[in-house]
C-alpha cells in the first residue's frame, strides 16, 4: 500500500460546523497560505448539523442580552468550574458571528421590524433565537470554502496527530476509508475540529449507531489530542441528554417552550422550572424516572392545532427529519399524545456539556501549533454558535502561527510506527471484528460509568477497558471501511478510560447528575472548585490533575452561584409521596 | 436424517435504507446519496448499476433521501427502534 504525503501551511481536521468556519477564516486572514480542510465523511453533508439546525441556543444579542450576563448564566449552569476568559470570548463575538452568518444567507428568525426574535429558555437570561429553515447552513458553509478556495479531502480518517522534534505540532496521519491508502500530512499548524465522543455510551435499543450524537463523530479528536500530550479537561463533566425514548433527538423543548410546550411527569404535572439543559436539570429528570411519577413526557397535546403543526414542520424538517417518520411508526400525534422520554447514553461533549481539549481565549491548546474547536474544546455549554465563534479563533490564531513558523523536524521512525499500527487489522486474516468489540466496550461503558458513578464499578470498568486494550491487537477488518471503524475503536477505548480516570479522580459530587458520586455525595467546593486536567504524563501513562480556575472575569453573588441549584418546583403532594433529594 | 449444511455464522439484518431500483440512476454515473452518506454506509452494485447498503450502520439522518436526483431513496427508522 501506499504512502501519499502532503504539505500544507494550516491543516484543519474535520468539515463538520467549526472546521470549516476555521478553514475559511485562515485562509481570509492570509490568503497566500495552503490551508486544507481534512474530513471523514464528505464536507457537504458531514457532522453535527448534516442536516441542518434548528436554532442558536446561546445567541447574545445587544437589546436582548449581554456578555457579562451570559457569562453569569455558563458560570451558574456550570457550577463554577469555568475558564470565564474562554467564555466571554465566546460571548463577545457572538453577535458578531451571528451577523455575518447572517450575510452569508443562515436564515434566522425576526419579528416583524426585522429584529432577531429572541425566546427565552434559560433560567436567567434570553438567548435562544428559532432557525425554522436552518436546513441550508451546510450548503452556505460550502459555498464559503469554495469562494476562499479552501483545498478539501473527503472521507480521509485522521488516526493520531504528528509531533514534531520540538514538541510542536507538525501535521496527522490518515487512511483513505475507501480504498485504505495511508496518508501523511504534514502541516505548521492544526486546528481539531472532529467534534463530541458521541459513541461513547451504548443507546439502550443496542443499535450501534442510534446515538444522540452523529456517530461519525467516535471521539478521534479527544484521543488524538491526548496521544499529542495535550491536556483535556472536564471530562468527568458527561453529556446526558433528556431524548425521545428510543429516538436519538432531543425532545426539543428549546423548539416547543416558547410555544407553550413543556417537560411532565406522568401526571401531566410540570416538575423542573428550566428546561435548559444542565446537569441539575438531568438529576431531576432521573429521579422523576427513577421515582414512582415517571415516565417523563413533553407534553404538547394542550396546544392549538395551529401551533402544533408550525413546531411539526420545525421538528420534522430540520435537525433530525427522520423524527415524524418515528413518530408516525408509533402512532404518536402531538394534538393527542404527549411524548415519552428518556435519558440518552452518555458522551463526551462540551457543545452541550464541558468535556473537551483545554484550550484558551484564542482556542490555543497546550501543544505548541495545535488549536482546537467545536463539540471538542473546552468551552462549556458552547453549541453550535460558539462552534462557529472558536472556529474563527481557531482559523486566525493557526493562520498566525503558520506565518511565524516553519514545518517542526520530524522523526522519521514515527511514520513506521503509526503505518504499522493503522494497516495491521487489514492484514489480519482472523480476528475480532471490530462491530463487536466496539458492542462489547459500549457495554461495559453503560455498565460501569452510566451516573450515578459508583468507585468499585469505576474500578472495574478500568479493568475491563484495560482488557480491551488487548483486543484491539486482534482486530481484523476485511476491507477500509471496517479498518475504519476498527481505529474508532481505538478512540472509544481511549475516551472510556479518560471518563473513568477522570471521575475517579474528582472525590466530589457536581454538576448534579453528569457527574453524581454516590460514594461523594455532596459539593465540596473547599477542595474542588478546580478543573480536572487529564492529559499524558511524562511516563506515557494517562493521569489527571488539578488546574487552578483562572481569576474571574465575572464576580457571581450567592444568588448567582445558587441559580441552578433548585430547579425543582415543590411538589403539592404531601411530603411523604415526595421523592427524596 | 442427515444434518442441514450452513456456512459459518452469518447475522441477518434488516436494513434502514431501501432504494428503489426502477428510480436509481446509479448506472448513468450517479453517486449522490453514496456521496453524502455521513457514516460512508452505501455502495454501488456495479453488476446492477444500482445503490444499496452496504452496512448496517445508520444514523436515520436522510442526506441520502433528500439529495437524490429521483427520489430512490427511502430511509426508515432501523428495526430496533421502531
Amino acid at each position: 500500500m501506499n504512502t501519499i504525503e502532503h504539505f500544507v501551511d494550516v491543516l484543519v481536521i474535520g468539515g463538520g460546523t467549526a472546521g470549516p468556519m476555521a478553514a475559511v477564516k485562515a485562509k481570509q486572514a492570509n490568503p497566500a497560505l495552503r490551508v486544507l480542510l481534512l474530513e471523514k465523511a464528505n464536507v457537504k453533508r458531514s457532522g453535527a448539523i448534516s442536516m441542518g439546525m434548528d436554532g442558536l441556543n446561546n445567541a447574545v444579542i445587544p437589546g436582548h442580552a449581554t456578555p457579562e450576563q451570559y457569562v453569569r448564566e455558563i458560570t451558574a449552569a456550570n457550577d463554577g468550574i469555568v475558564n470565564q476568559k474562554t467564555v466571554m470570548a465566546y460571548a463577545q463575538n457572538s453577535f458578531a458571528m451571528i451577523e455575518e452568518l447572517d450575510r452569508w444567507g443562515v436564515k434566522f428568525e425576526k419579528d416583524e421590524t426585522g429584529d432577531f426574535a429572541v425566546k427565552k429558555v434559560h433560567h436567567m437570561g434570553s438567548y435562544v433565537l428559532p432557525m425554522p429553515e436552518g436546513h441550508d447552513i451546510k450548503k452556505v458553509l460550502y459555498r464559503q470554502l469554495k469562494k476562499t478556495r479552501v483545498e478539501i479531502t473527503n472521507r480521509l480518517v485522521a488516526t493520531r496527530l504528528i509531533t514534531g522534534e520540538d514538541g510542536r505540532i507538525a501535521g496527522t496521519f490518515a487512511f483513505d476509508c475507501r480504498t485504505g491508502e495511508f496518508h501523511v500530512v504534514r502541516a505548521k499548524s492544526v486546528v481539531l475540529a472532529t467534534g463530541a465522543a458521541g459513541r461513547l455510551g451504548l443507546p439502550a435499543s443496542g443499535y450501534l449507531f442510534g446515538t444522540y450524537e452523529n456517530p461519525t463523530n467516535a471521539g478521534d479528536g479527544y484521543s488524538m489530542a491526548f496521544h499529542a500530550g495535550a491536556e483535556l479537561s472536564g471530562i468527568e463533566c458527561f453529556q446526558i441528554n433528556p431524548l425521545i425514548k428510543d429516538y436519538n433527538g432531543p425532545a426539543c423543548a428549546y423548539v416547543t417552550g416558547p410555544f407553550g410546550g413543556y417537560t411532565t411527569n406522568s401526571k401531566g404535572e410540570r416538575f423542573i422550572e428550566c428546561d435548559y439543559w444542565s446537569g441539575q436539570m438531568m438529576l431531576e429528570f432521573q429521579r422523576e424516572l427513577a421515582g414512582g411519577n415517571g415516565p417523563v413526557f413533553l407534553k404538547l397535546d394542550h396546544l392549538a392545532p395551529e401551533t402544533i403543526s408550525t413546531i411539526e414542520t420545525i421538528l420534522h424538517t430540520n435537525e433530525r427529519p427522520s423524527r415524524g417518520r418515528f413518530h408516525a411508526g408509533r402512532g404518536t400525534d402531538y394534538r393527542e399524545r404527549m411524548v415519552e422520554m428518556h435519558i440518552s447514553e452518555i458522551g463526551l461533549c462540551s457543545g452541550h456539556s464541558a468535556s473537551g481539549v483545554w484550550v484558551d481565549e484564542h482556542a490555543a491548546t497546550t501543544v505548541a501549533g495545535l488549536f482546537a474547536a467545536g463539540d471538542l474544546a473546552c468551552v462549556p455549554h458552547n453549541y453550535m454558535l460558539g462552534a462557529f465563534v472558536y472556529g474563527k479563533f481557531a482559523g486566525e490564531s493557526a493562520a498566525r502561527h503558520a506565518l511565524e513558523h516553519e514545518h517542526a523536524k520530524v522523526d522519521v521512525g514515527q511514520i513506521e510506527t503509526e503505518r504499522n499500527r493503522v494497516l495491521a487489522p487489514l492484514l489480519r486474516e482472523a480476528g475480532l471484528p471490530p462491530a463487536q468489540v466496539e458492542y462489547k466496550l459500549r457495554r461495559m461503558v453503560n455498565d460501569y460509568l452510566q451516573p450515578p458513578k459508583v468507585t468499585r464499578k469505576m474500578e472495574i470498568g478500568l479493568e475491563r477497558f484495560e482488557g480491551i486494550r488487548h483486543d484491539l491487537e486482534q482486530l481484523s477488518a476485511r476491507n477500509p471501511h471496517e479498518l475504519m471503524r476498527a481505529m474508532e475503536v481505538y478512540a472509544i477505548r481511549d475516551c472510556a478510560e479518560m471518563a473513568a480516570r477522570a471521575s475517579l479522580f474528582r472525590t466530589e459530587s457536581r454538576w448534579g447528575l453528569y457527574h453524581a458520586r454516590v460514594d461523594f455525595p455532596e459539593r465540596n467546593d473547599a477542595e474542588w472548585l478546580v478543573h480536572v486536567q487529564t492529559h499524558k504524563n511524562e511516563r506515557g501513562d494517562m493521569a489527571c490533575f488539578k488546574r487552578a480556575l483562572e481569576p474571574a472575569v465575572i464576580t457571581m453573588n450567592e444568588a448567582d452561584k445558587a441559580a441552578y441549584h433548585q430547579l425543582r418546583i415543590p411538589a403539592s403532594q404531601p411530603a411523604a409521596e415526595r421523592i427524596p433529594a | 436424517m442427515s444434518l442441514p449444511v450452513f456456512a459459518l455464522a452469518q447475522q441477518r439484518t434488516t436494513v434502514p435504507v431501501r432504494i428503489d431500483e426502477d428510480k436509481c440512476i446509479a448506472d448513468k454515473g450517479c453517486t449522490v446519496c453514496v456521496d453524502v452518506c455521513p457514516l460512508d454506509v452505501l455502495a454501488i452494485d456495479l453488476t446492477k448499476g444500482k445503490a444499496y447498503m452496504a452496512f448496517d450502520e445508520c444514523w436515520y439522518c436522510m442526506p441520502c433521501e433528500k439529495d437524490c436526483p429521483t427520489g430512490a431513496v427511502q430511509v426508515d427508522i432501523p428495526y430496533l427502534l421502531r
